[in-house]
């Protein structure tokens, strides 16, 4: 029984291609190569190689869903939480300073 | 009188036994005279293989991600029980009829649960239907499914010589040459092929006592009695043994057919960790000290009851120490010997052999003749009054059907083939070349840097693949690259610990097992299973607990 859409692994070396323009698709074929294996491993670690077309692609909907939430969340809110957490310390920082030198003098 | 250090090494075990059928005392070549030469005594058995064993843990993602892969699993089977309750999917499983609905349910859904979501989704790679003898290349029938494991249908086509790597092979005695089962022909020509009755009825042939003669002398026991089936010789001949009143104890991860054996009999189990020989002792102490649960009664009998190799982890178990403790204690001891007789030990004999035990210091010597032997049976060997007792008393004997005389032809000539009765060194070459298939096999897979459990020595070999994705994968690709393997999952093994068994055999060439190896690196790259961080050495490895239990 034929399994999914994982490219198979009996990988052979390529034959070595001296054109540029041949050496470039060489490298994008290498590279959808290796997402192609990355999916793979993917789907062997969540244990998502198991169930049927549909379910996998539930659940990859589902969490491409919430990875997209967290990304939108962080680009939208951690840079002004941080800039107000860095006014809030250098604030007590020079607070702390004033008061030190008063003390001294 | 407090005794100081480990009370079990400090006994004086008997030095090793030299049996007079021994060629060449070969007993000499074995781990045991070098190591006895390197502690400076001879009397201490030291336990060769111990020190080149190690049972090394996964990295801990990965135990992260195997759960997790399970509870995603687990998650979808809630959802699709769902679908089914309610409706929206078909559901293949059994169910009432619509009148009993309302009645006592028959099928209870959820102990099924795990059965259902996932083993359906993986069942195709258990079960394949085998068209040829099991030899160390067969046949598969090629099935395919349409509706995702639920049913199967032949496409008629045949997957020729595919690697046998699952069968329990040892030596090679699965074989179909007509010049080496002359005999077995012979044989079945003149008794034929059924017995038609039970052992004490009309079911006592000749050929029976010829066999039992025989296993007797190759153990090196008094006497034995076979059955006809492996299984039934420990689940049936263990109630004869014990009953009420009596303990058995018994390693964590015995065969279900011990633990059905002792469960028949009636008598009190208690459970000790595999091979951890100071919880065995401080059970032996306490169950002689304090007897029986309520009314302080000496127990009638203690019996510990162990394997020679285990078959899921591919352990050894440690023998000499055992039965020192049994002396101590004045237990019983019951070793079932179904994967090493055969396969280990340098003459085939078995792990008393190979650890350099006394075969009468065991008191009950259990075997079975399905995995070294290429036939189907089980032995049981000890003294005389306990064969001739179990002779009269035990249910295989007084019920079951004899032995077909086929196949005690085929467990003779493969025993005579192993002692070198027969007048050939095809046996004991046969016993070198499994373990030197063995070695090589372990080694090389170490060095690739997958996790294998066992000592060097054991032939059943266990390589640890962890996640259920992994698991259903590997089996696949492996058919693919012509190769077959057994792959393991949760009830039969721990939950965490999903496993890939390989069972190496005396009549792999060096080729078979090349080509195995290099489909494994392969795979080991693709699929992501190279979780050893341990670099292969030879430095013995300590045991877990090296700080033994000190009596107060």
């Amino acid at each position: 029984m034929s399994d999914l859409s994982a490219p198979k692994g009996h990988s052979q070396c390529n034959t070595v291609q001296s054109c540029v323009t041949e050496s470039c698709g060489m490298d994008m074929k290498n590279l959808k190569e290796y997402l192609g294996w990355l999916y793979y491993q993917y789907l062997l670690v969540t244990g998502i190689y198991v169930l049927e077309p549909w379910e996998q692609s539930i659940f990859n909907t589902v969490l491409f869903t919430m990875v997209a939430m967290v990304i939108y969340t962080s680009y939208v809110f951690v840079p002004i939480h941080v800039r107000l957490a860095l006014v809030f310390f250098s604030g007590l920082c020079e607070g702390q300073e004033e008061s030190t030198v008063a003390l001294i003098n | 009188m407090t005794r100081t250090g480990d009370p079990v090494r400090n006994i004086n075990v008997k030095p090793p036994f030299n049996r007079s059928n021994l060629k060449s005392g070969i007993i000499k070549k074995n781990g045991l005279h070098k190591t006895a030469q390197k502690n400076g005594t001879k009397n201490v058995a030291h336990p060769g293989p111990r020190d080149r064993e190690s049972y090394e843990q996964a990295p801990l993602y990965v135990a992260v991600m195997t759960y997790l892969g399970f509870g995603i699993v687990t998650l979808f089977g809630y959802l699709r029980d769902f679908l089914r309750a309610v409706g929206l999917e078909k559901c293949h499983l059994a169910q009432e009829r619509e009148e009993q609905k309302d009645f006592v349910p028959l099928y209870q859904d959820f102990e099924n649960f795990y059965m259902r979501n996932l083993y359906m989704r993986l069942r195709d790679n258990w079960n394949r239907p085998v068209s040829s003898l099991p030899g160390p290349m067969f046949d598969l029938m090629e099935r395919v499914s349409d509706d995702y494991n639920w049913t199967f249908r032949l496409t008629g086509r045949t997957i020729e010589n595919v690697i046998n790597m699952g069968s329990y092979n040892y030596l090679g005695f699965a074989e179909n040459n007509a010049g080496f089962l002359k005999t077995v022909a012979d044989t079945t020509d003149e008794y034929g092929a059924g017995v038609c009755s039970t052992r004490q009825e009309m079911g006592n042939l000749s050929i029976h006592t010829e066999l039992e003669d025989l296993v007797a002398k190759f153990l090196g026991a008094e006497s034995a009695i076979t059955c006809g089936m492996g299984f039934a010789t420990n689940s049936m001949n263990i109630p004869a043994l014990v009953g009420k009143g009596c303990l058995i104890l018994s390693d964590e991860l015995n065969h279900t057919s011990l633990i059905l054996g002792a469960r028949l009999s009636g008598a009190t189990i208690r459970v000790f960790k595999h091979n951890n020989m100071q919880r065995l002792e401080r059970m032996l102490r306490e169950a002689v000290t304090s007897g029986q649960p309520r009314t302080h009664r000496p127990w009638k009998k203690i019996l510990i009851l162990v394997e020679g190799i285990y078959s899921m982890e591919g352990s050894i178990v440690r023998l000499p120490e055992i039965v020192a403790l049994k002396k101590r204690y004045k237990a019983y001891l019951f070793l079932d010997e179904a994967h090493s007789i055969g396969a280990v030990g340098p003459t085939g004999r078995g792990v008393t052999e190979l650890l350099g035990v006394d075969p009468s210091d065991v008191d009950v010597l259990m075997g079975t003749f399905t995995k070294s032997f290429g036939a189907a049976g089980g032995y049981i060997a000890g003294k005389k009054e306990l064969v001739d007792y179990l002779r009269a008393h035990s249910h295989s004997s007084v019920y079951a059907t004899a032995m077909s005389p086929p196949v005690a032809e085929q467990i003779i000539r493969a025993m005579k083939c192993i002692m070198g009765l027969d007048g050939t060194t095809i046996g004991i070459q046969r016993v070198r070349q499994l373990a030197e298939n063995t070695m090589y096999l372990r080694r090389r897979l170490r060095e690739m840097g997958f996790i294998i459990y066992g000592p060097l020595e054991s032939p059943v070999i266990p390589l640890l693949l962890y996640m259920p994705g992994k698991v259903g994968a590997f089996s696949r690709e492996m058919l693919d690259r012509k190769i077959g393997v057994v792959v393991v999952g949760f009830p039969a093994t721990p939950i965490g610990e999903a496993r890939a068994r390989f069972c190496v055999s005396a009549a792999h060439t060096k080729d078979m097992l090349d080509k195995v190896l290099c489909a494994m690196d392969e795979l080991g790259d693709y699929l992501g299973l190279k979780f050893s961080r341990q670099t292969t050495s030879d430095r013995p490895e300590l045991y877990d607990e090296t700080d033994f239990e000190l009596d107060s």
